[in-house]
């Protein structure tokens, strides 16, 4: 019962996080909701399932693979985002007076 | 209660089209690995709830740790090359 609880709160910020993807503006704020809401729905999923698998050698490698998504995703994010800014990447809002074409 | 993991990998795998299209319509190709990372996130979910739905959670785990080790070496290298590169994209 603990584990489908876990599993439909995760559902939840899965769906956020693709909502933010095909909503948001330009590339840093598609990030924001990369970086954040799909770590923890992705977390809160594979903890759920884990806890609805009971105690077995199955629930620890889900478990693995939990802590090495909430490892991994933001670090992947981070990357992604600060080579975009370092190659000036272009920035979602009103333009300055002197980069008007 | 395999129909109800039915329904919640069928509700992933509908959510699996929005990096899909946000891989074929970004506008630069950090979109694009954006959306790749979405996807390789949401497969990796989608590869624990088949193994749940069949009964062999033991096998599919296995492919769910090599599918989520790939996905993040796959960014991060792409992120590397990327910041390496001068200019514009």
């Amino acid at each position: 019962m603990v584990g489908l609880a876990l599993i439909f709160g995760g559902l939840f910020f899965v769906l956020v996080s693709s909502l933010g993807l095909i909503r948001f503006p330009d590339f840093y704020t598609r990030s924001h909701a990369l970086g954040k809401s799909d770590t923890l729905g992705t977390m809160l999923v594979l903890g759920g399932l884990a806890a609805y698998g009971g105690l077995t050698l199955s629930s620890f490698k889900l478990l693995l693979i939990l802590v090495f998504v909430a490892l991994g995703n933001p670090t992947a994010t981070h990357a992604l985002t600060r080579a975009a800014l370092r190659s000036r990447h272009e920035m979602w809002g009103r333009k300055r007076d002197s980069e008007k074409q | 209660m395999t129909i109800l993991f039915l329904s919640i990998a069928l509700f992933i795998a509908v959510l699996t089209l929005v990096p899909v299209y946000r891989m074929v319509a970004g506008p630069t190709i950090y979109n694009r690995v954006l959306g790749v990372g979405l996807m390789g996130t949401n497969a990796i979910l989608l590869l624990a709830l088949v193994g749940f739905i069949y009964d062999r959670i033991d096998m599919f785990a296995d492919l769910a740790i090599a599918y989520a080790i790939l996905n993040f070496v796959g960014v991060v290298a792409v992120a590397k090359y990327l910041e390496r590169r001068r200019g514009q994209p």
